[in-house]
């Protein structure tokens, strides 16, 4: 599975590449084959403060719905309308077309507590209690 | 072909100018509505002769399985047959011809039958007042939890702000308390389904407001440390909640009254033979013990020497939870079908449940592990875990059975079962049904040793084959208007 | 034993096939101290000792086509087609449960799909789920859905609305952080749109209007959408949904979510139930529709198929997520009213609702004649109107009933101020001698 070094991941499952004080959030790709078909994305909303750890977006298949966990405190800056139309880019795009929400950071300390691509590889293979 | 092949929709077979039913002409007044208020645009209506409207519908009922028709093993749903003369009783018109905002005085056999009603839901379940208004289960729920939020305020009590819902509890509970405001607090189950007595302690404090449980469980287990948990629950000043989905095999037999719950709700679809209807009516009946009674929704039914009324407000009450008294139409066939039973006829049923579903049970065990071994009440649980590595899951099954003339069992749930398949089979069951459905599965589990592909890929006897759900929830077609649109959108892409 | 095909015999069998002397054996999991509860139930009856019972019950009772009645107040007796009635007792219907296994439920399906789709062109909006359980308790989620969608903690209702409709939302509302306002009626029974205007602040998340309302008025909101919506809040508007052949249903007004009582598509007044809440809304407010909604897709073998939808929104999915805790709906009676507007079709419908009009209207002008009693000849109603006594009503209503009359339902329990004005409706089940029997027995009070 692949799992870009450029970016930095939770143990639920998202992914956040950070410029400066912004970034923009994602699922990993583990996460989107769990999830199967993604048919409906609640995108988050602009403008609103989200804090670490605490929904922020929802994704649904045909039979479930997860909760996106934002990766750091901040403020949404944007969401990704075109999921609107085709939801089904998380599952074909992950980490490209397929990402969810953009943040404007609040703390940059919270970057530190997150994985790097190697520790979330060693997470999703150590067992399915995740 | 038995089922016709015309699978038009009825908009689809509509000719402007035919008509399908006659109404009376004359006009009596010249008063015109005023043209400002008057609809500009008229509904896109189908227009269909009587005959084509009539053959429309019945070959449409010819799609479905249903309990007429089909054994219908579906667990939790309690999908017993529903006696005829139920539908003789609700269709009186001396009951479904009465206003509801007709005066007391000319409506004192319709409230003697609630009244009836009641007392029969009171002994039987082991609870002291009914209200019948709630119109489903869940409608049920929220009426009992407001009831449980009025009771804890009327103490002053403002401190309890969670609710307690096991892992395997139907998904109302978490919703219901949820959306009365309660923060909801799982509580882990041991392998039978059953409250996990530590994890429960651990979660149980003086900010509990209620405990709602289901009893017997999903996997059909009676939880037999009930009264130790209604001890321990009320010891810290909350109440229990007692989710009446599986009280088919307690009838004569338990009260869960007696086991320590505050308030229950009965499913009168369920246990008291009422029909689905395809997805309802149902009715959620209401019962509590005293100390909740004065948080009862009103309107509610009294009886004062011979006469029956509308009992006064009560100040405490939480409100009327419904427009009107209840699900009228299907309280009348829950009250026929008690007056049949009687109270011996309550015990056979629910030892007719338990029968048939240990029944089934052992019958099965050869064929499909069982979630847990012993014996059942009202249902069971197999686990099709070993099936998934040949990449048949509990619903492939559900849907092969389809073609050997079974309504599939309830699949995926509880969610504490993986590849979960419950069988319910309910007491009107022969026992020859019982083991032709036993010889499907035997089948289905052969086949899915020899040739998966084939259970993977059923029905092959249906009208359709597994509908795509993923697209018909990416692109919503809920009308006809959108299936043109959506017509006229092709049309354009391929000019 | 009724309904249960096991013979003694048959039992004794089972128990030794499961390996066990009695049933005492499989349910030791109970505890001994709950066996053999006091369960008091009348003895057994055969079916037809019930069939006299209940006919027994019913001579205590006075059906609507015992008398002549001219109740209505959100219960309507409208002329049912009996092809409505037969297919909708189709028992391939009525004992299937929910369409969870959508092939072997492709015949509920494409009901609920017509039903919905009927529905949605009825109220000229969008989408529609597959029914509510009442009018009452799908305005009040109507009333969660603004506050949710809108994070906002105030609702505006008209006073003007079915009482009992505002006592249930009052009742989903208990409890939470949000409140009700109210916007009154003037004196012809129209709202109040001076009060309606001050009340609609910023923290308003929802307007609820009816139309026609209690009192049998049909609004003129002009103008009212543009203002609710600039305010930032959603118009829900519920009503009689026959009057919205004849009048601007509630698309046509603006409205965002429709939602009200469906009784009238075909289902028997039953004392109160069961009715069937219709709930329908904009596309833009498409996934915030609670409860069982279907679809149309493809099968496995690209043929056109029926399934249900959008459940991620539901309670078994989102479990203490879900915005609503609804499980099932009233499919039989969405059933009916398909059938029921189906039969009517295109031209029916419109048709019954001017014989609704047309009824009240001969009965309003008949009454305006009368000495005793006012109404408003100007209201623009469609099939029930507000009439004031000059003598106390229950008197009226008294010597009405002795003489096998219903004259409709007293005003003032509901509206203090109201005294001794009734609320009188005539649907299209009258006959021009019925008319005019009320109204010379009118004039005898």
């Amino acid at each position: 599975m692949n799992f870009p070094e450029n970016l930095r991941y939770t143990k639920t499952h998202e992914w956040i590449k950070a410029d400066g004080s912004k970034a923009r959030v994602g699922v990993t790709e583990y996460a989107q084959k769990e999830i199967s078909d993604v048919v409906f994305v609640e995108l988050a909303k602009k403008g609103h403060p989200v804090s670490q750890g605490k929904a922020a977006s929802v994704i649904e298949s045909v039979k479930a719905a997860f909760d996106i966990y934002a990766p750091v405190s901040g403020t949404v800056t944007d969401a990704n309308q075109a999921l609107e139309s085709n939801p089904g880019l998380v599952n074909q795009d992950p980490y490209g077309a397929g990402w969810l929400f953009e943040l404007e950071i609040s703390s940059p300390g919270d970057l530190d507590s997150l994985m790097t691509a190697r520790q979330y590889s060693e997470f999703v293979q150590s067992g399915p209690q995740h | 072909m038995l089922i016709s092949r015309d699978d038009r929709l009825s908009f689809e077979k509509s000719s402007p100018g035919r008509r399908g039913v006659i109404l009376p002409r004359e006009k009596f007044s010249r008063a015109e509505p005023p043209a400002a208020l008057r609809r500009q645009s008229p509904p896109l209506f189908p227009e269909m002769s009587e005959l084509d409207i009539v053959r429309h519908f019945l070959n449409l009922s010819r799609k479905n399985f249903s309990v007429d028709t089909h054994f219908y093993p579906l667990g939790s749903c309690t999908m017993k047959y529903n006696p005829k003369i139920n539908e003789w009783v609700a269709r009186q018109e001396k009951f479904a011809g009465l206003h509801p905002l007709q005066p007391d005085g000319t409506v004192q056999g319709m409230m003697e039958l609630l009244w009836d009603l009641e007392e029969s839901l009171k002994s039987i379940t082991g609870m002291d007042r009914f209200t019948l208004q709630p119109a489903a289960g869940a409608h049920g729920e929220l009426t009992g939890i407001m009831l449980v939020r009025a009771y804890h305020e009327s103490r002053g009590d403002a401190k309890r702000t969670k609710v307690l819902v096991p892992d395997s509890s139907h998904g109302t509970n978490p919703a219901t308390a949820s959306l009365v405001g309660y923060r909801v607090v799982e509580v882990k189950s041991d392998a039978r389904g059953r409250i996990d007595l530590e994890s429960f302690k651990s979660v149980l404090d003086d900010h509990v407001a209620c405990l709602m449980l289901t009893n017997p469980n999903t996997l059909g287990v009676f939880d037999e440390n009930i009264l130790e948990i209604a001890k321990l629950v009320h010891s810290h000043g909350g109440l229990l909640y007692y989710d009446g989905a599986n009280l088919n095999p307690l009838l004569g037999i338990a009260r869960p009254g007696d086991m320590g719950f505050d308030v229950v709700h009965v499913n009168l679809h369920k246990t008291f033979s009422t029909p689905h209807g395809g997805g309802g009516p149902g009715s959620g009946p209401v019962g509590v013990k005293r100390h909740l009674i004065p948080f009862l929704p009103y309107p509610l039914v009294e009886k004062k020497g011979d006469r029956y009324g509308w009992a006064e407000k009560s100040k405490t009450s939480i409100g009327r939870v419904k427009a009107f008294y209840g699900n009228i139409g299907v309280i009348l066939r829950a009250w026929a079908y008690l007056k049949v039973l009687g109270k011996e006829g309550l015990l056979r049923v629910s030892e007719g449940a338990i029968l048939n579903a240990n029944y089934l049970r052992l019958k099965l065990r050869d064929v499909f592990p069982v979630a847990v071994e012993g014996p059942c009440l009202h249902e069971f649980v197999l686990t099709l875990k070993h099936a998934a590595a040949r990449g048949v899951h509990a619903g492939d099954v559900g849907k092969r059975l389809l073609d050997f003339g079974f309504h599939a069992p309830t699949v995926h749930f509880p969610l504490v079962v993986s590849e979960a398949l419950m069988i319910e089979p309910t007491e009107t069951e022969s026992r020859e049904t019982l083991d032709l459905f036993v010889e499907a599965m035997k089948r289905i589990a052969s086949e899915i040793e020899t040739e998966p592909e084939k259970v993977r890929n059923a029905p092959y006897t249906l009208p359709v084959r597994r509908p795509n759900d993923v697209l018909a929830a990416r692109k919503p077609l809920l009308t006809y208007r959108d299936l043109l649109r959506e017509k006229t959108v092709a049309a354009e892409t391929a000019a | 034993m009724p309904y249960i095909p096991h013979t003694d015999r048959e039992r004794k069998a089972i128990l030794k096939e499961i390996g066990v002397s009695s049933l005492e054996d499989l349910i030791g999991s109970i505890p001994a101290s709950l066996r053999e509860p006091k369960t008091a139930v009348s003895p057994a009856l055969s079916e037809l000792e019930v069939q006299k019972r209940i006919q027994f019950l019913g001579l205590k009772n006075l059906a609507v086509s015992d008398v002549l009645s001219f109740l209505g107040a959100g219960s309507y007796d409208h002329y049912i087609p009996p092809a409505v009635q037969e297919v909708a007792a189709r028992q391939e219907f009525s004992t299937a449960y929910t369409p969870y296994q959508p092939e072997a439920s492709q015949g509920t399906l494409q009901v609920i799909f017509e039903y919905q789709s009927l529905m949605a062109e009825l109220m000229g909006l969008s989408a529609s789920n597959a029914s509510h359980y009442d009018g009452a308790t799908s305005l009040a989620e109507a009333v969660i859905v603004a506050l949710k969608h809108t994070d906002r903690k105030k609702i505006l209702i008209a006073r003007s609305l079915h009482p009992h409709y505002r006592e249930v939302i009052g009742t989903y509302l208990n409890g939470s952080p949000c409140h009700i306002e109210t916007f009154g009626f003037a004196r012809g029974g129209d709202f109040d749109r001076e009060d309606f205007e001050k009340k609609l602040t910023p923290e308003v998340a929802g307007v609820v209007f009816q139309t026609p309302n209690f009192l049998g008025i049909v609004e003129d909101l002009s103008g009212i959408a543009d203002r609710v919506h600039a305010n930032g809040s959603l118009m829900i508007l519920s009503g009689h949904p026959l009057s919205y052949a004849l009048y601007r249903p509630p698309g046509e007004w603006g409205a965002d979510i429709a939602a009200g009582e469906g009784q009238p598509l075909g289902m028997p007044v039953s004392f109160g139930g069961p009715y069937l809440g219709y709930f329908v809304t904009t596309q833009a407010l498409l996934r915030k529709i609670p409860g069982r909604i279907a679809g149309a897709t493809e099968d496995a073998d690209g043929k056109r198929a029926f399934c249900l939808t959008l459940q991620a929104r539901e309670q078994h999915i989102r479990r203490e997520r879900a915005a609503s805790n609804i499980c099932s709906n009233q499919a039989l009676c969405a059933l009916t009213a398909c059938a029921y507007m189906t039969f009517l079709g295109k031209q029916g419908i419109l048709e019954v609702a001017e014989l609704n009009f047309d009824r009240a209207s001969y009965l309003r002008e008949r009454i305006s004649k009368l000495g005793g009693f006012e109404v408003d000849l100007t209201a623009p109603i469609f099939n029930e109107f507000r009439v004031k006594s000059r003598k106390p009503f229950p008197q009226i209503e008294k010597r009405l009933m002795e003489g096998g009359i219903f004259p409709g339902v007293a005003l003032e329990p509901f509206y203090p101020e109201l005294k001794d004005e009734f609320l009188v409706c005539a649907t299209e089940t009258k006959t021009r001698e019925e008319l005019d029997r009320f109204v010379e027995a009118l004039s005898r009070c």
